[in-house]
């Protein structure tokens, strides 16, 4: 082979030699990063968990995926333990020691090369296959059953309207447990990613081109998704829910979401409605017998939703009023201009909005 | 010697701004690249401490997409390719046995055009408006309907002044290593590090191009109105994803073959044996730069551009994991029945390994388009190309710093600091980039300045915040070692590691003509060759005879020349224009070809002259 070390008479010299890898004092150090290293895992135990996961899939979209990232991830690890093992094998089988002669000046070894050339062209294509398989599946086209959303990405919102159910919202995004969907995703200024992790990958939201992502959510919850392609200031503040309905709760949302808002009796919330109607704000929003402006959300059941201004914000008065009063300190680069509303006014129209359930 | 003359009579700052030896021009983009590496390091450490909280207000939204922008723009064009090409120019002409490169004065306007443009990027610090769009610039977000500012202009219109010299540069080794090879150094004969390099530059000549036309595109689309960006105007701005891509794949490989190559050269020298299979590692560089152009897309699997081309990108990608894997285990083959010296030189060498291997395996993962879908614009990313361009391009470029820094600078740096330098980098770059991988896969997409508290993600940013420091200790370290060794260390001798190439068979540093006597190549270990014979009983090669005082002042050597420096200023001076008057851009425009005709016609002389 001509791949061999020093002869043994060499090894048997050195066994003579003080060990210097086992002193009490390396003991002691190796069991500290031990320790160390079992602390840090146990701090980052409930990792997989985040809201924004990608490793515990809840559609089958998001399990494909995740079956070919394992098969990936333990070849991998197998590859990986044994090149960094057979590097720190070297390193330590082939130190230098006083007095070793020059090694033998060894040029190569053609068979052994190309074997392990062709090992890894194996290994690839063995994750390639499944690989290939899962691109095809995954890009189908919609069937005529499915559930279709289009997705509209706005510097730094996302807009949702259901094309057959008359629906039109923003931010959060309802889907039943079960049913396929179909994403119809647009976009009416720059490229933006369209990412819910625990339902499964992203697709690019390209200008003036329809992309499609079509998913089976298999789990009712709640899900964060935000926006994975770099598309300005507030790139960081483009953030939305997937909330997955169990059967029946959707078409309940369904049906509260067609329904006009109910009119409020509230003083102030009239007061609101009345400022709203009045001022720049009906120049981008909607609500439902109100206004028809496109350029922001739709307003009409503003209310119902749990977040807003891009899912930055949980839907309270206080946060409210904030953004109201100065949109640009609460979302950097806000496309919605501050109006000078304060006082009497921002809070007004903050409880009229938070009427409109 | 008129070039030694020149430098006393005119003062060290003359000699330096009109140098054309190529050793100079090497020490200027290394000094460069590490001043620019030093910026970069600091905007990722102000990212790090913004970071390391949910929710934190350290800077600004604007600042930080400024800070990403940047540090990226830097770490590759202003740090990592001129460490690179300071090495080109440095060791290129010594290794292949040449006293100077191809064309000593391009070489020098290469490198005062470079500086120019990296100047002219930064300058949007200066006025406020630094570039923001990322460092892929991304169409339309890179429009004047979306960037109204200067600050897209300063980074397109500095990235093309880049390319200038680039192209420049590339050609110049091209020509250099083809026709300046010493004697008997046929192709196989070439040091690793020159083979690598050579790939490189054929990919800079190749890559370079497609920016070029993007950035024209792009400029078009900002100074003239043009729309080919413009989707609204039936433009599209995934051409821009494409032409980036085309250039910025191959580019990853400019960044990472030169480092192959140091590590090429490094391990043979520090285990005492050759490098192991040699001919798979020349043909695997080979393959990496020809298969570089053919994975453009794989940057791009979520734009949806359908299963069929999915497909193709995805089997593409992954064939050009197969001569990076070979790589791997041809240096684990020369390491192995070696008898290995663990000086730092090695040591960032084996990093190197280490960390490249996890880079290419984490690469392996998301060469599958479904799992990409869930990896791409995440930090899973992030930890996947630190992995390869810090853990890659940065162990191997400072192996090669401490390697040759006994040639170049004649003392050894000190070795204890350099092992601390060592394993404070690798282990606060791991801190830093091993969390990010678990942070990609609980779903943190990249670019994003601040995150909410309630997703998980504070414990591995603060951890990777933490890294981060200990990787700019690190540097600190290596600083204190160049100050402290720089005028005391001690003297490294023509030969400090037991060298195999030629570089070691001249005194460090170098003189100016770098060989007395033009050596005969008979091995691509030509110098062990010298002095230990081949290892199978073949005698020792025959070393050159001693230089006599007459052969040293038969030597001709390029005198010194301004014109390349002018030349670049004339440059910068219209490139800037664009942003200031059409009068500028004229004048500029007339310099530059006034700069150009006296540069060209510096050293003609009428057919009678005396010629050299």
């Amino acid at each position: 082979m001509g791949l061999r070390g020093p002869s043994r008479g060499e090894e048997s010299q050195t066994a003579t030699m003080p060990r210097r890898f086992v002193s009490p004092s390396r003991v002691r150090a190796v069991l500290l990063v031990l320790g160390v290293l079992v602390l840090a895992t146990s701090c980052g135990w409930s990792l997989w968990d985040s809201p924004m996961t990608t490793v515990r899939p809840r559609s089958d979209f998001g399990r494909w995926i995740d079956d070919i990232f394992m098969l990936i991830s333990w070849t991998t690890l197998v590859i990986f333990v044994a090149v960094e093992g057979g590097l720190l094998y070297c390193c330590w089988r082939f130190r230098d020691r006083p007095g070793a002669p020059t090694p033998r000046q060894i040029h190569g070894h053609t068979p052994l090369e190309i074997s392990w050339t062709v090992a890894f062209a194996v290994v690839l294509l063995i994750l390639g296959i499944p690989t290939i398989r899962i691109i095809f599946k995954t890009q189908e086209a919609p069937a005529a059953t499915d559930l279709r959303v289009d997705v509209a990405g706005h510097q730094w919102w996302w807009e949702f309207k259901y094309p057959g159910l008359n629906v039109t919202t923003a931010n959060e995004v309802h889907l039943p447990v079960g049913q396929t969907v179909a994403f119809h995703l647009q976009a009416p200024d720059v490229i933006h990613s369209f990412w819910i992790p625990a339902l499964g990958g992203k697709r690019d939201v390209v200008p003036h081109r329809v992309n499609r992502l079509i998913m089976t959510p298999e789990a009712p919850g709640e899900y964060y998704g935000q926006c994975a392609e770099y598309c300005g200031t507030s790139h960081a503040n483009m953030r939305f829910r997937a909330i997955v309905h169990p059967k029946g709760e959707f078409e309940q949302w369904v049906k509260a979401q067609q329904a006009p808002p109910v009119e409020s009796t509230d003083a102030l919330a009239q007061q609101g409605k009345e400022i709203f109607g009045k001022s720049a704000c009906v120049g981008c929003h909607t609500i439902a017998g109100v206004s028809a402006g496109v350029i922001g959300p739709n307003l009409t059941h503003f209310a119902s939703r749990r977040t807003f201004a891009g899912s930055l914000m949980q839907t309270t008065p206080e946060n409210l009023i904030k953004w109201i009063e100065n949109p640009d300190h609460m979302k950097p680069g806000a496309l919605m201009p501050n109006l000078g509303m304060t006082g009497d006014k921002s809070k007004a129209l903050a409880a009229y909005l938070l009427s409109l359930k | 010697m008129p070039g030694t003359q020149a430098a006393k009579t005119q003062g060290v700052l003359w000699s330096w701004l009109t140098t054309v030896d190529h050793k100079r021009i090497g020490i200027l983009y290394g000094s460069s690249a590490f001043i620019f590496f030093l910026i970069g390091g600091i905007e990722a450490i102000i990212m790090r401490l913004q970071l390391a909280r949910p929710d934190n207000t350290l800077v600004s939204a604007q600042t930080f997409n400024e800070l990403f922008t940047m540090h990226g723009t830097t770490m590759i064009f202003l740090a990592v390719m001129p460490f690179s090409a300071s090495f080109f120019n440095y060791m290129l002409p010594l290794l292949i046995g040449a006293r100077d490169v191809a064309f000593p004065r391009l070489n020098a306007l290469s490198y005062w055009i470079f500086l120019s443009g990296a100047l002219f990027i930064n300058a949007g610090w200066l006025f406020g408006v630094a570039p923001d769009g990322g460092w892929f610039g991304y169409a339309n977000l890179s429009s004047t309907q979306f960037s109204p500012t200067h600050s897209i202009d300063f980074w397109m219109l500095g990235l093309q002044i880049l390319g200038i010299s680039s192209m420049l540069a590339g050609f110049n080794f091209i020509v250099t290593i083809i026709n300046m090879r010493a004697p008997g150094m046929t192709l196989m004969r070439m040091p690793l590090f020159v083979w690598m390099s050579f790939v490189t530059q054929f990919l800079l000549v190749l890559a370079f191009p497609a920016i070029t036309v993007a950035l024209i595109l792009l400029m078009f689309d900002r100074f003239f109105g043009t729309l080919f960006y413009a989707p609204s105007a039936g433009g599209d701005p995934l051409l821009w994803q494409h032409l980036f891509w085309i250039f910025g794949h191959p580019e990853v490989y400019i960044l990472i073959l030169p480092a192959m190559g140091i590590v090429s050269e490094v391990l043979p020298t520090f285990a005492r044996k050759p490098l192991f299979g040699a001919p798979f590692v020349i043909f695997s560089g080979i393959m990496i730069g020809f298969f570089g152009f053919g994975v453009w897309s794989h940057h791009m699997f979520s734009v949806g551009m359908g299963p069929v081309a999915d497909s193709a990108f995805s089997i593409a990608t992954m064939l050009i994991a197969v001569p990076t894997g070979v790589k791997i285990l041809n240096w684990i083959g020369t390491l192995w029945g070696g008898s290995i010296r663990f000086r730092s030189p090695l040591l960032f060498s084996l990093g190197f390994i280490a960390m490249f291997t996890m880079g290419g395996l984490s690469g392996i993962m998301h060469a599958s388009p479904p799992v990409d879908l869930q990896q791409t614009d995440t930090y899973f990313v992030v930890a996947h190309f630190h992995y390869v361009l810090f853990g890659g391009s940065i162990f191997g470029l400072f192996s090669g710093i401490y390697y040759w820094w006994p040639k170049i600078n004649g003392r050894l740096l000190d070795e204890r600091l350099g092992k601390w330098h060592f394993w404070l980098m690798l282990i606060g770059f791991n801190m830093t980039f091993f969390p990010q991988h678990f942070l990609g896969l609980i779903g943190m997409p990249r670019r994003i300045y601040t995150y909410a508290p309630d997703l998980g993600w504070h414990f591995w940013n603060m951890v990777s915040t933490i890294g981060s420091l200990i990787i700019a200790l690190s540097f600190v370290v290596f600083i204190v070692n160049v100050v402290k060794t720089m005028r005391s260390g001690t003297p490294a001798g023509p030969d400090p590691w037991d060298g195999r190439t030629l570089e070691w068979s001249i005194p460090s540093p170098p003189p100016v003509y770098n060989f007395a006597i033009e050596p005969t190549v008979h091995d691509r270990d030509e110098f062990w060759l010298q002095k230990n014979g081949d290892g199978h009983g073949g005698k020792p090669a025959s070393r050159p005879r001693a230089a006599t005082p007459q052969d040293i002042a038969a030597i001709h050597i390029p005198p010194p020349s301004h014109w390349p420096l002018v030349l670049a200023l004339a440059v910068a001076v219209m490139v800037s224009g664009l942003l200031v008057s059409t009068y500028q851009i004229i004048v500029g425009g007339l310099l530059t070809l006034f700069c150009m005709y006296r540069f060209a016609m510096e050293h003609h002389r009428p057919a009678a002259g005396h010629g050299h």
